[in-house]
């Protein structure tokens, strides 16, 4: 099919404002349609082109959706066994300090398996960023409850709802973390609108930069879709996200510069 | 006079028709075709001219399939 | 002659890590060799050598850190004692799937379970047979001393390092507690950045311009491509148990019986030679140093010279299964073993290879 309204007189390098950064790797995302992952790695390889950090960077990817994150990353990167990313970023900057390290952790592997790494890491102030993608469930291994699940939602393990008497109330991992000294920057963002992406972005910027001061942990929570999991389609499954995760996981800083914010009455919608 | 024209260029084989594009654009230039790419997944086009290569679209691309581009253009 | 000292195993380990040039110690108490990071946490040596002392949350933890710098180059160490080396068995066969150097120390104490802090034998099948998932062996060493407790970390990283595999030197609570004499090697210097990236070109320690980016990972989803690591690997082991066995042999030129032994019984081995041999027993001693690559043909020259052979280990019968399918042929090879910590003492060894190897 021929391409109708080209403007082939605009289509030139000089006038490019956007493209897809080259520090993901040319290949297919394996990500499912929609989802959030692929924004998150994109922000985050653009933060770190932007400020040239790509030769100074060491990455550490999870097990889970993103197992496979080093693939689209170009940068130096370690696979790391399910919740333990935090155990091997902290050796890394330790003895490589003038690194930029980051963890990239979906919900299973930093809220239930690897929270003790996480709130070690947390309260030790160590000196990277972490980044957390909470969707709420199991991707990777079909759908099941993760601690993150919110009351009465559906997964495969919790097939007529998540009942809080039985199987517990989902964790706020970033409130938690938030209240120990060692964390200097957490926040939640989202990437499903363009606003809510330009934030995120400016998050992930302000976290690198922190690095650059030893400041302690910088905790980015992303609340993303998973439409494959809530078996809904991408734009339906963003919707969902709005009305249901976000009122439980409210957007916005949680603590700046090491202080914590205070809850505002309201919340300022866009 | 000068006016700011935008345009997007899709990697048609990329793009997974999750849609995201089409809820963010505020010119309704993009939409999905009926027909599907190598991957069998109904893909995003541009259907109407009005593009002013704001970059929403493929700032919230999870593929980050769209490259934008956009200048000033002199009509007469 | 190198500095001498007095010295309880658990801090020559210690001083001998920090003199090979580690960059890195990331562990957590466990009785019987808490004595370890006790000694790296007073020596301060982040202020000497830069090289880092991190207590971990967990052993788990510690295996991962371990990872996270093995993963970068760096030449990182941990210490445990049975129990939490269980729980870094995961860790493991993930530093070995992703050809990864590092030195862990086992001080050995009674088990199963939370077992006593006493010493104890029982985990040469969890050393040597693989404790953790899949296919992939620890150089493992087997320190007899004090001495040997400080030798065998410069050693254990360099083998570390030379093979791409994590080492494991299995100690006993006897040792990691006992003091002796020590002559301390010359400290190495750490490596500098250029060094490091030089003998490790495959670490990941950020992309430059002029080479791809590095993965270090044990994950490969392509059946063929997870075939060729394993290829990879055996082809490996098999080199390691080509050229890196050691071993030591006391009294074996006219031996008649042989204690097989390690660790702490072969120290108690050595003197039950002296009271068989005041017996007119013509006994000699076979000590394994390395337990993987275990010496498989010399002990079995040995065993068609001799007419019996006892195993003398701190376990239920472990080692003994390795010393018959390397004898191979239909000697008589016995066990003999406390438990529980509980430490044979010389002449109920001997009374052993009388009744069970020389009487029968």
């Amino acid at each position: 099919m021929e391409e109708q309204f080209a403007k082939l007189d605009i289509r030139k390098d000089e006038n490019i404002v956007y493209k897809r950064t080259d520090l993901l790797v040319d290949r297919p995302l394996s990500y499912c349609p929609g989802c959030g992952h692929g924004v998150v790695h994109r922000l985050l390889m653009e933060t770190l082109e932007e400020m040239g950090l790509q030769d100074k960077t060491i990455g550490v990817s999870p097990v889970g959706c993103s197992v496979l994150a080093y693939d689209f990353m170009n940068i130096d990167m370690l696979g790391a066994a399910h919740g333990r990313a935090p155990a091997l970023a902290t050796a890394i900057k330790r003895m490589w300090p003038d690194r930029f390290v980051f963890t990239y952790q979906g919900d299973g592997d930093l809220a239930a398996i690897g929270t003790a790494e996480t709130i070690h890491a947390c309260n030790r102030g160590e000196h990277f960023t972490m980044i957390f993608i909470n969707n709420g469930i199991y991707g990777m291994t079909g759908g099941q409850m993760a601690p993150t699940t919110l009351p009465n939602m559906r997964s495969s393990t919790s097939p007529y709802g998540r009942d809080t008497s039985i199987m517990g109330f989902p964790l706020k991992m970033t409130e938690l973390v938030a209240q120990l000294p060692g964390t200097y920057y957490v926040t939640r963002q989202a990437v499903h609108t363009p606003s809510a992406v330009r934030k995120t972005k400016k998050a992930l910027r302000k976290a690198f930069e922190n690095q650059k001061n030893n400041t302690g942990i910088s905790f980015i929570e992303v609340v993303s879709n998973c439409n494959s999991g809530w078996k809904m389609p991408p734009v339906q499954s963003n919707k969902w996200m709005e009305e249901n995760m976000f009122p439980f996981y409210p957007l916005g800083d949680i603590k700046i510069d090491g202080v914590l914010v205070t809850p505002k009455a309201e919340t300022v919608k866009e | 006079m000068a006016k700011i024209k935008g345009d997007i260029v899709i990697n048609v084989e990329r793009c997974k028709g999750c849609e995201v594009c089409i809820a963010s654009c505020p010119f309704s230039v993009i939409a999905m075709t009926k027909e599907v790419n190598g991957k069998g997944y109904h893909y995003a086009v541009k259907v109407n001219d009005d593009c002013t290569g704001c970059m929403n679209c493929a700032v919230v691309c999870p593929d980050g399939v769209i490259t934008v581009y956009r200048a000033k253009v002199t009509t007469e | 002659m190198g500095e001498l000292r007095l010295m309880k195993g658990n801090e020559a380990v210690a001083e001998a890590a920090i003199r090979a040039g580690c960059d890195g110690y990331f562990g957590y108490p466990i009785t019987p060799q808490s004595e370890i990071m006790e000694y790296l946490m007073a020596m301060k040596p982040y202020e000497t050598t830069g090289m880092v002392v991190l207590q971990a949350e967990s052993e788990v933890a510690s295996i991962n850190m371990l990872y996270g710098g093995a993963g970068t180059g760096k030449m990182v160490m941990t210490s445990s004692s049975s129990p939490g080396i269980s729980l870094m068995q995961e860790g493991i066969s993930y530093m070995a799937g992703a050809e990864l150097p590092a030195l862990l120390v086992n001080v050995v104490r009674g088990g199963p379970g939370l077992g006593t802090i006493q010493p104890s034998q029982a985990d040469y099948f969890q050393a040597v047979k693989g404790g953790g998932h899949g296919d992939y062996k620890m150089i493992v060493l087997a320190p007899a001393s004090v001495q040997e407790m400080a030798d065998f970390a410069k050693l254990g990283f360099e083998l570390a390092f030379k093979y791409r595999t994590p080492v494991m030197i299995l100690s006993d609570g006897a040792i990691g507690q006992m003091m002796e004499k020590v002559e301390l090697f010359d400290p190495i210097p750490r490596r500098t950045e250029a060094e490091l990236i030089e003998q490790c070109p495959w670490a990941a320690t950020g992309k430059p311009k002029n080479r791809d980016h590095i993965i270090i990972t044990s994950l490969d989803l392509d059946p063929a491509g997870q075939e060729r690591v394993n290829l990879k690997l055996q082809a490996k082991y098999r080199q390691i148990e080509q050229d890196e066995v050691r071993y030591e042999m006391i009294s074996c030129e006219d031996a008649e019986y042989i204690f097989v032994a390690f660790g702490l019984s072969a120290r108690i081995c050595q003197k039950s030679i002296d009271l068989a041999r005041a017996k007119g027993i013509k006994v000699g001693l076979f000590r394994p140093i390395t337990l993987y690559p275990f010496p498989v043909i010399q002990i079995a020259e040995l065993a068609k010279k001799v007419k019996g052979m006892l195993v003398v280990e701190m376990n239920a019968g472990q080692m003994i299964e390795d010393v018959r399918l390397a004898a191979g042929c239909s000697l008589k090879i016995e066990h003999y073993g406390r438990f529980g910590g509980i430490i044979p003492a010389p002449d109920e060894v001997v009374r052993a290879m009388e009744k069970q190897i020389i009487g029968g």
